[in-house]
């Protein structure tokens, strides 16, 4: 297995100027510490509370928000090193389809206009093939070819939200941030987007790093699952280790609170206790500490390392050891 | 009972250069006081469309060009747009279903919710914004008070999704329209808004309406769901009755489609092969009869309409012949 990103230590934060005259400085602490190897043709998920720094971190790895620190390696290339010129060769591999659709199509531009524009510009059709690769395009995400002369603004939000996925697709990228891509969609629409992915995947070796909060779609699709808790990532294994076996308080939480879609389903939620903290002044020690069940003196002074505690699953806890035990007496 | 909602043979056409094309063709929906109402359907069948029409923000060159919709009385759809500026807001909050929209970019989104309590609640400016703040709290953003100076881009997506219902609530409305309010958050923070949402509703009898293609969110919310396919209401139901014995191949195609944490990773979903009829474009018939695998000659030759089926609740409806003959 090849490796597509390697990715350490990489954060970002955000400088506020706070109160009506920008009196008061303050700093979000949206990424601190990210540090993955993403394999060719893999999907990585990426789960974790609204806020935790989810598409702070896609941002991040694409160089679109400039990280604070850490480096991201791309074919021999620190991309977090690159300006936006030197980032411009790299663009067409690497692609995002962003959480808010309506933001990345110009409001000037008919849909077919918006898909053209990268397939000239890498020249990936000629112009005589062009109307048909539109076409195929638009009906891979289930829209038909008569709306390549529609605007943004005569889409709902939902044929938006493909018309974005179609935009990142055109480029032929070989790695797609997709946050949120497809959680305005009704549930038959996803699933065929979620197949057209699950295909192009097996057929061209797409790489994807798929941010989403419904955990039965992640579950679905995903070779490893990283969950991200206030800027930091807690646990990071393949999806039927972490769904099967959760090491990390806050996971066994957050897969808790999974609704059913049935009306008498028990919902049994291990709610978590406590406000959720702020980016801008995240606890000390281990963020989670304030609402963990676990946490213990330790936990509120040091930072856990991330450790491997079973091949390929990674936590970052103090009180997690082993896959059964909960150690106290040992800490690490 | 008297419905506080009624919605009765609504058409909505959009104005197109080749003459109009119908996107809401005949909906019927009544909600009661204090009921919950979920809206689910295919991406692109008319939800937000219906919904906006009822406040009167139907987009340039789309209108509501039949039926009535009665609220409190009236009809909304008859009021002039200085009546709708009344009702909006502290009559009926509206979430949208794009924050980035509908929200300022360059107004500090403390500013914009008091403006919001100002003109809908008549409030003074300080209250105004410390009810802004509370409201923040509310939907759980942390640090509200440093968050009220916040822009829009220097927010999250499920932030500023929060804003909104924020804002949403803020005039305290008889009727609360919530357009796919939840997209972007997660499960504990989604089930924070709808024990929210509950509260309101228990606490001071306030209707809701949640568009959402989430059936598990819907479940545990609604008390009744309707499902629209290409502007028609093809089922609806009591929220039990729906799930025990969903009934419209196309509610039957939704429900299959649903991944779930049990299935096998990596394998294709089951979708509903082809896509809706476009506006303008709808077959003779059922909707819903291109894509239909119980197709029979009765489809196609009228529009079903909605008939109890049998064997359900009774205020289970569906339309379609084939599923629910045998009805009495
Ligand atoms: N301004 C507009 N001009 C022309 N057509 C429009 C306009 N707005 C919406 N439409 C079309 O009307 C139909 C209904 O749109 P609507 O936004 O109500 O769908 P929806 O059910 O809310 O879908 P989604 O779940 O994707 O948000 C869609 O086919 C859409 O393409
Ligand atoms: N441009 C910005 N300026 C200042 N703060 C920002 C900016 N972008 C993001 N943030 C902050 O960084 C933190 C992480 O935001 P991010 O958008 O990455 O969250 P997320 O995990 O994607 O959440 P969601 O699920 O709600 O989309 C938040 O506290 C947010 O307010
Ligand atoms: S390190 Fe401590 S506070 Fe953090 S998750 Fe583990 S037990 Fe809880
Ligand atoms: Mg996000
Ligand atoms: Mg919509």
């Amino acid at each position: 297995m090849t490796t597509l990103l390697e990715i350490r230590n990489l954060s970002k934060h955000f400088d506020l100027r706070l109160g009506a005259f920008g009196e008061r400085g303050a700093r979000v602490h949206a990424l601190d510490d990210f540090s993955v190897d993403i394999a060719e043709g893999e999907t990585l998920s990426i789960v974790g509370e609204s806020g935790c720094g989810k598409s702070t971190t896609g941002f991040a790895i694409l160089n679109l928000h400039h990280p604070s620190g850490g480096s991201v390696l791309y074919k021999g290339t620190d991309l977090a090193q690159l300006d936006e010129d030197a980032m411009r060769p790299f663009r067409r591999d690497l692609q995002i389809v962003f959480q808010d659709p309506y933001s990345t199509l110009n409001p000037r531009m008919t849909i077919g206009e918006a898909l053209s524009e990268p397939i000239l510009f890498h020249k990936l059709a000629s112009k005589a093939d062009l109307p048909a690769r539109l076409a195929q395009l638009l009906q891979d995400v289930g829209l038909s070819a008569r709306f390549a002369s529609r605007y943004p603004h005569e889409l709902s939000g939902g044929q938006r939200q493909r018309v974005a996925i179609a935009r990142a697709l055109a480029c032929q990228p070989r790695f797609i941030v997709c946050d949120e891509a497809i959680s305005a969609l009704d549930v038959s629409v996803q699933a065929q987007i979620l197949n057209l992915l699950l295909d192009l995947q097996d057929k061209y070796g797409l790489t994807y790093l798929f941010i989403a909060h419904d955990l039965a779609v992640v579950r679905h699709i995903s070779d490893r699952v990283g969950v991200m808790y206030l800027g930091r990532l807690a646990e990071l294994a393949p999806a039927a280790n972490l769904f099967a076996t959760p090491l990390h308080p806050y996971t066994r939480a957050l897969l808790s609170a999974v609704p059913e879609a049935n009306p008498r389903a028990p919902r049994n939620r291990q709610m978590l206790q406590g406000e959720v903290p702020s980016p801008l002044a995240p606890p000390p020690g281990c963020r989670f500490h304030t609402r963990c069940p676990l946490a213990r003196g330790l936990c509120r002074s040091q930072t856990p390392a991330f450790r491997e505690i079973t091949p390929g699953h990674l936590t970052a806890c103090h009180a997690v050891t082993s896959p059964t035990a909960t150690n106290w007496e040992t800490p690490a | 009972m008297t419905a506080l909602l009624e919605i009765k043979g609504l058409t909505i056409d959009i104005a197109r250069d080749e003459g109009p094309a119908r996107v809401v063709d005949g909906i019927t929906l009544s909600l009661e006081q204090g009921e919950s109402l979920g809206i689910v359907g295919e991406s692109g069948c008319g939800k937000s469309l219906t919904m906006l029409s009822l406040v009167g923000l139907l987009p340039n060159r789309i209108r509501a060009t039949g039926g009535t919709a009665i609220f409190g009385g009236r009809d909304l759809l008859a009021m002039s747009q200085r009546e709708l500026r009344a009702v909006r807001g502290s009559e009926i909050g509206f979430i949208f279903q794009d924050p980035m929209t509908s929200l300022n970019p360059v107004m500090r989104i403390g500013d914009q919710i008091a403006e919001a309590l100002i003109y809908q609640k008549s409030m003074a400016k300080p209250a105004a914004l410390a009810r802004a703040e509370e409201l923040l709290a509310t939907v759980g953003i942390p640090s509200p008070k440093e968050r009220m100076t916040a822009f829009p881009h220097e927010l999250s997506g499920g932030m500023r999704q929060r804003v909104m219902i924020a804002m949403g609530l803020a005039g305290e409305p008889k009727l609360l329209i919530a357009d796919e309010p939840t997209t972007a958050l997660d499960v504990t923070i989604q089930a924070q808004i709808v024990d929210l949402v509950r509260d309101l509703k228990s606490r001071s009898d306030m209707s809701v309406v949640w568009i959402t293609h989430d059936l598990a969110l819907i479940a545990g919310l609604a008390d009744r769901i309707a499902v629209l396919y290409a502007g028609t209401v093809v089922e609806d139901a009591p929220v039990q009755a729906l799930f025990d014995h969903p009934t419209h191949p196309y509610t039957r195609g939704l429900l299959a489609s649903l991944p779930t944490l049990s299935d096998e990773p990596m394998s294709r979903l089951a979708s509903i092969a082809g896509t809706p009829p476009e506006p303008g474009r709808r077959p003779p018939g059922c909707p819903f009869a291109p894509r239909c695998s119980l197709v029979e000659p009765a489809c196609t030759a009228a529009v079903p309409q909605l008939t109890p089926v049998p064997g359900s609740d009774p205020r289970h409806r569906v339309a379609c012949p084939v599923t629910t003959r045998g009805a009495s």
